[in-house]
């Protein structure tokens, strides 16, 4: 098998939301629809392999599917009625799949109305997150409950009520209105960057799995990039996913602990993705308006294309987190320009803007480790081992707890303390 | 955000007789209570896992010991009328979800009906690093 000869992976993750959408389309149930996909997939996954790829995959999953979903409703209670209803929804001429040759129209659009649907504003992110991934992503239920590491009843109870409050909530199957477009898309492409976050986060131990919820978060972002080019924030969310990924080998040490930007080495970068990520954003930015993942995408690039951490342009990045303060209202960007203003100006400048911090952020650990990191800068061991210290407390991270850690015993070991 | 609930049990924060004191229907009611509440919570998508532990007088503190065999033995425990009855690791959207769902088990009722009001210790679980913005 060669990288460019798709597996039936790729095949089905492609063609699930397209089966999904045409069944949805067509019976006006959702839950019904989506249940059936997942059992058509299933089936699929089980015979592809060994008896080869049929001549017309999507018509093959449209009929097992379609069947799947007739035996479900003929189990039902109202067993006489529903039947009339499907069948009678169904013109005669559609009863089969189509041929070989049918095309595929509709299905870009069917891909995109799925993401709007399981991103839409009843659900909570957790939910969201679990049912694009597995109507749009074609993940098992099992596969996405061992990615978050839950069992896999618990994950299935997630996604089935999260399709019955769709249901209840009454939505269509449909694009969102003009009104109603920019709000969905910033919540598509919200849910997909917690994707990426909870696949880049984690790279130890158990976690081999989530490498692949940001590669799937990157193939979908990618897949909304091709249906919306124009759009410079989806192009700025894939530059931005890209030029993370690139440091992802650099990331962690050979026993898993957290290596520093400032420490990585950037021979292990992956210079393909940071080039298609510059490419991407630098197309984007003077398309207009900028938003925030734009931003972040050109700060990342900023750091990506520094050949040395010291060769890194903070004035730039120091502007740029300027733009993001005037356009996000995320607390944590004060961090980031502390850091970048006490690379331009000294630590003492950095220091000052964190003198007084949002309600947000007292006692938040990220406020403790730039602080402790900007007292080492000046000079002040003393506090920056308190402030590692009170950061590795406060951390809900392990990974960044012992490396925290460490941080204020190296220190301290050097001082005396 | 995965968080783990311990329901800490202390001679001095509970003011309810010991379990075989209860009558029968109040123990079922009890058990009854957590039943319900823990599949409520599978339904929600939100459990995990939930147990709970024997009595202290079972436990065991193990240590190793360099050179022999681990040294096993009753105790002694860090402070030994204070014990954990039993936990729950819930997986929820917020901090704020998980104080709701502790003191929903706080409530499990007692004898007489009474809420046990047991103190649920609510502790993030360690996890990923969050990403850089």
């Amino acid at each position: 098998m060669t990288a460019f000869e798709p597996t039936v992976d790729d095949l089905l993750r492609t063609l699930a939301p397209q089966v999904v959408g045409v069944l949805t389309r067509r019976y006006g149930d959702f839950t019904a629809a989506e249940d059936a996909v997942q059992e058509a997939l299933l089936d699929a996954a089980r015979q592809w392999p060994a008896e080869g790829v049929p001549r017309n995959p999507r018509g093959w999953l449209i009929q097992v599917a379609t069947r799947r979903m007739t035996e479900q409703v003929r189990s039902e209670q109202a067993r006489r009625r529903r039947e009339e209803l499907v069948a009678g929804q169904v013109p005669a001429d559609r009863r089969s799949a189509p041929g070989a040759d049918a095309g595929t129209e509709g299905a870009h659009d069917d891909t995109l109305a799925l993401l709007f649907l399981c991103c839409h504003p009843v659900l909570s992110p957790a939910s969201k997150i679990a049912l694009t991934l597995r109507s749009v992503g074609g993940l098992t239920t099992g596969e996405i409950a061992a990615a978050f590491l839950v069992p896999e009843a618990t994950m299935g109870q997630r996604i089935s009520r999260a399709k019955h409050r769709i249901k209840d909530s009454g939505v269509p199957f449909r694009m969102p209105d003009g009104a109603e477009w920019p709000a969905r898309l910033d919540a598509v492409l919200h849910v997909l960057y917690l994707i990426f976050n909870e696949g880049y986060a984690s790279s130890t131990g158990a976690a081999l799995r989530r490498v692949e919820l940001s590669r799937e978060a990157i193939r979908l972002t990618r897949a909304v990039h091709t249906l919306l080019p124009d759009s410079a924030e989806v192009a700025g969310l894939l530059a931005l996913m890209l030029l993370t990924e690139a440091r992802g080998p650099a990331r962690t040490g050979p026993d898993g602990e957290l290596v520093p930007l400032a420490e990585q080495d950037r021979g292990r970068w992956d210079t393909a993705a940071i080039a298609e990520g510059v490419s991407l954003i630098t197309a984007a930015l003077p398309r207009g308006p900028v938003g925030p993942y734009q931003v972040q995408a050109a700060i990342a690039a900023v750091h990506d294309e520094a050949p040395t951490a010291a060769e890194t342009d903070w004035p730039q990045i120091l502007a740029l987190y300027g733009v993001l303060a005037r356009i996000s209202d995320n607390p944590l960007i004060i961090l980031n320009r502390a850091v970048a203003i006490a690379m331009v100006d000294g630590p003492a400048t950095g220091l000052a803007l964190l003198a007084d911090p949002p309600p947000a952020l007292t006692g938040h650990h990220r406020l403790y480790a730039v602080r402790a990191h900007l007292h080492e800068l000046a000079g002040d061991q003393e506090a920056a081992v308190a402030d590692y210290r009170t950061a590795a407390r406060r951390t809900a991270s392990l990974l960044e707890r012992h490396h925290l850690s460490l941080c204020a015993a190296r220190l301290a070991a050097q001082t005396g303390k | 955000m995965k968080y783990m609930l311990l329901m800490q049990f202390s001679e001095k924060n509970v003011d309810f007789p010991k379990l075989d004191e209860w009558k029968p229907e109040e123990i079922q009611a009890h058990i009854q209570f957590m039943k319900e509440t823990n599949a409520g919570l599978t339904d929600a998508g939100e459990l995990v896992d939930a147990q709970g532990l024997a009595m202290p007088e079972t436990a065991r503190i193990v240590r190793s010991h360099s050179g022999g065999a681990p040294v096993v033995t009753e105790g002694p425990f860090p402070e030994s009328k204070e014990w954990v009855a039993g936990w729950w690791i819930v997986d929820c959207d917020t901090e704020q979800r998980a104080i709701e769902i502790a003191a929903a088990v706080s409530a499990a009722p007692g004898p007489g009906g009474r809420p046990l009001n047991m103190p649920i210790e609510v502790r993030q679980i360690m996890a990923i690093p969050p990403t850089e913005l």
